[in-house]
């Protein structure tokens, strides 16, 4: 089952100028030192003005984007990958941008059936154009309280907010337009937030455990992510057999409808009433000591190193 | 159902001191990492400019060390420090007025440590520590392991204001709270820059005197200045109730890990038993090293050299905020590394990081300078580290970003939702009616209520 795969050079990306730059070193140290375990021949780069070049002249079997935050996530470096014909671990650049905008990954996935969250997407000229009144009128007249609002895209919780009563929404809304021009409106719903991880390598996509999130603060913030101790995580959740599988089937059903590829990460939360609601999927989960998915896959009595290589050998399969 | 038994991810959680409980990732450390990115101009961190310091004489002092001292360099040394490096520190501490014994010096591991060993000595959980707010974001790391309370007391244009002093005193008295230590950084402030006047030295320390208080006086950028020197030091007057703390990391190399602190006899020996409790002794090798630089190098001129340094830079900054940020208030420092810039009120400086961050400029959200949440709309400029043509470019950038915010939030002011400014309050307060290079906010926009600053809570 370990056998040492035939891969001869894989490049982990790592870091970027992204606000998240320090939990990417962290994933992609991770991932190299798993997949140097698995003796292949690694190098960690830190994406710059000399990558491109480099990879044009030094071209690895593989690359393993290990980049979290907009150049990371929002299918750039993928495509550019692409147009290189280097293949690299992930979704491909048109999947990523799908999946990078919440507003968009959130019509797919209910188009193709899962629940999500009632919401409404409103670029900032719309309060310009249509009179912010107005506009706060209708959104409370047809959402009911608490609220998440947040930015149509990014990561990490960056510039989100809940809304727990109407006099916070206008900050809430500047809040968002600080990071994005267009900003998402949800409904909230209160229940337990899950995680389900997402590996395919090669044999289609398969559902790990999903994580169950219990901040110690209430609140997965930053500190909550990022600091061993103050979450309490649950592989498997404590959700009933039924739920749990339902969970798992919501979020391949959103892998697929977002045409996501080898490695995902969907974010659900779980209602009383047992249903899993789709929040958004996230095509580099975070890979560090922390994060959710290597718990799943550690939960799932899969050796990491085993997986990040099958997944850089699917990827080379891909291409090739 | 299913049930997971959980886990935290750290079986030792349970066990971890109290005191540890502020020891923890946050989101702007985790930001700070992009400032070593060569594209991200980082207005945040006070790292000297160690490149203007010619390596050759740093070489030479290191060559001497191992060729003449090598035996004893190498060794385990006194917990005091070496006997000649006090005898230099007491040069040093000339040239701010201090004349001291080199029985009354203890050399640390930087002046943070000596920080440290105080605050080891001096504070038992509850007890309170005034400082200046902002203060020293280290200095309030340390004193709170310690699980004292900080509480601030208001600055202006020359530094503490004694009147304020002495409420905060009595306020804090009558609570029934005891108070150890006031922590005050006099010369070239750091966050704000700010220097304390000599009048003034002289009424803090009769009010310490007064309330029986220790004076922590840390003077890390004295000898920093500009044009004239600062006052001298309040050690310089005061031997009996002030703990001097100095540093070699701004005048040579913060590499070299080396500080000191002057104390009153008894709490010397005291510092010296706790400093051997702590790390035997001192690096004798750094030591050694910065004596033979010392006796060998013309090191006041070295001074005058980081001086020339750090004034073109606090130039470039104070001409560039000029010209991109007309209308804003800030500091203009006259020694140091440190510009306090205050925004306008309803801007959230730590909120507003990322998107810095995202037009490739970093700065310091001034809450991190205070314990109480204070300082949600000014930020720390460090001038220190980038060159001027940086500076330019990253004030610039900064200017960009504000301007955004600021924009973003007069279009929700003009249809009246709340907790914004009105559009009859512009965003910008009218440039005509503050100077273009502000001296200093009006004292009382530094004073910052408790509850401040924090951030919406974020979920994800």
């Amino acid at each position: 089952m370990t056998s040492a795969p035939r891969l001869t050079r894989v490049v982990v990306l790592a870091g970027g100028i992204s606000h998240e730059r320090d939990v990417s070193l962290r994933s992609g140290r991770r991932v190299a030192d798993s997949l140097l375990e698995h003796g292949l021949e690694v190098e960690l780069r830190d994406p710059d003005a000399s990558l491109l070049g480099y990879l044009r002249e030094n071209r690895p079997d593989v690359v393993w984007p290990a980049l979290h935050g907009a150049s990371g996530e929002d299918g750039a470096l993928r495509g550019l990958l692409e147009f290189l014909g280097i293949p690299f671990v992930g979704s491909r650049s048109e999947s990523a941008r799908l999946a990078w905008d919440k507003p968009t990954a959130k019509a797919l996935v209910a188009r193709a059936g899962a629940s999500t969250p009632r919401s409404i997407t409103l670029p900032r000229d719309a309060f310009r154009e249509l009179g912010a009144d107005a506009v706060f009128d209708a959104i409370h007249d047809e959402l009911p309280l608490p609220l998440v609002v947040k930015p149509a895209q990014g990561g990490s919780a960056q510039g989100v907010t809940i809304v727990e009563d109407a006099a916070g929404l206008p900050r809430a809304m500047v809040d968002a337009y600080t990071y994005n021009d267009v900003a998402i409106i949800e409904q909230r719903i209160t229940g337990t937030e899950i995680a389900v991880g997402i590996i395919d390598t090669g044999e289609g996509p398969v559902a790990l455990p999903a994580v169950e999130i219990e901040p110690l603060s209430g609140v997965y913030s930053f500190e909550a992510r990022y600091n061993a101790g103050e979450t309490r995580f649950y592989t498997p959740a404590r959700v009933s057999d039924e739920v749990a599988s339902r969970a798992a089937e919501t979020a391949l059903t959103a892998h697929r409808a977002l045409g996501l590829r080898h490695i995902s990460r969907v974010d659900l939360i779980v209602d009383g009433a047992g249903t899993p609601w789709f929040l958004e999927a996230n095509v580099l989960p975070g890979l560090t000591e922390t994060s959710l998915v290597p718990q799943a896959l550690e939960a799932a009595g899969h050796d990491l190193g085993w997986v990040y290589s099958k997944l850089a050998e699917a990827a080379i399969k891909d291409v090739g | 159902m299913t049930q997971g038994k959980g886990n935290n991810l750290d079986p030792w959680f349970s066990h971890y001191a109290e005191r540890t409980a502020g020891l923890s990732a946050s989101e702007v450390r985790a930001l700070f990492a992009v400032a070593s990115r060569p594209e991200v101009v980082s207005l945040a961190g006070g790292m000297p400019f160690v490149s203007a310091l010619p390596q050759e004489l740093i070489a030479t002092a290191v060559e001497r060390t191992v060729r003449d001292h090598g035996p004893a360099a190498l060794q385990y040394g006194s917990g005091q420090g070496t006997p000649r490096l006090r005898e230099q520190i007491l040069d040093v501490m000339a040239l701010e007025g201090i004349h001291a014994s080199v029985d009354d010096v203890v050399v640390t591991t930087g002046s943070q440590h000596a920080l440290e060993l105080i605050a080891k000595l001096f504070l038992d959980p509850g007890d309170v520590v005034i400082a200046e707010g902002p203060s020293y974001v280290t200095a309030l790391t340390v004193f709170r392991s310690f699980q004292a309370e900080v509480v601030h007391t208001q600055m202006d244009a020359e530094g503490l204001v004694p009147q304020a002093l002495r409420e905060t005193i009595a306020r804090v008295r009558s609570e029934g709270r005891r108070i150890k230590l006031l922590y005050t950084v006099p010369s070239f402030q750091n966050p704000m820059g700010v220097t304390l006047s000599w009048e003034r030295r002289m009424e803090v320390l009769e009010i310490a005197r007064e309330n029986d208080i220790l004076v922590l006086e840390d003077n890390p950028y004295g000898l920093l200045y500009f044009d004239q020197p600062p006052p001298q030091a309040m050690r310089s007057v005061d031997e009996a109730g002030v703990i001097y703390l100095g540093t070699f990391s701004k005048t040579l190399a913060p590499g070299l890990r080396v500080g000191w602190a002057v104390a009153p006899h008894a709490i010397r020996e005291k510092l010296v038993l706790a400093n051997e409790a702590a790390i035997l002794s001192p690096s004798s090798f750094t030591q050694t090293v910065i004596s033979e630089y010392l006796s060998t190098a013309d090191w006041r001129g070295q001074i005058d050299i980081f001086r020339g340094v750090y004034r073109e830079r606090r130039d470039a900054m104070l001409s560039a905020l000029a010209e991109h940020l007309p209308g804003m208030s800030w500091t203009v420092p006259t020694g140091g590394f440190y510009v306090w810039l205050t925004l306008p009120p309803h801007l959230d400086a730590k909120a507003m990081l990322p998107r810095a961050v995202k037009e490739l400029v970093a700065y310091t959200p001034g809450t991190a300078f205070y314990a109480d949440g204070g300082g949600r709309s000014a930020i720390r400029l460090s001038f220190c580290y980038p060159t001027p043509d940086f500076i330019r470019e990253g004030i610039r950038r900064l200017a960009t970003v504000i301007n955004g915010e600021l924009t973003l939030l007069s279009e929700f002011a003009q249809t009246g939702p709340l907790d914004l400014p009105k559009p009859s309050a512009p965003p910008l307060p009218d440039s005509a009616s503050l100077p273009r290079s502000a001296p200093l906010p009006r004292s009382e926009q530094l004073s910052h209520p408790a509850g401040e600053g924090v951030l919406p809570p974020n979920v994800g």
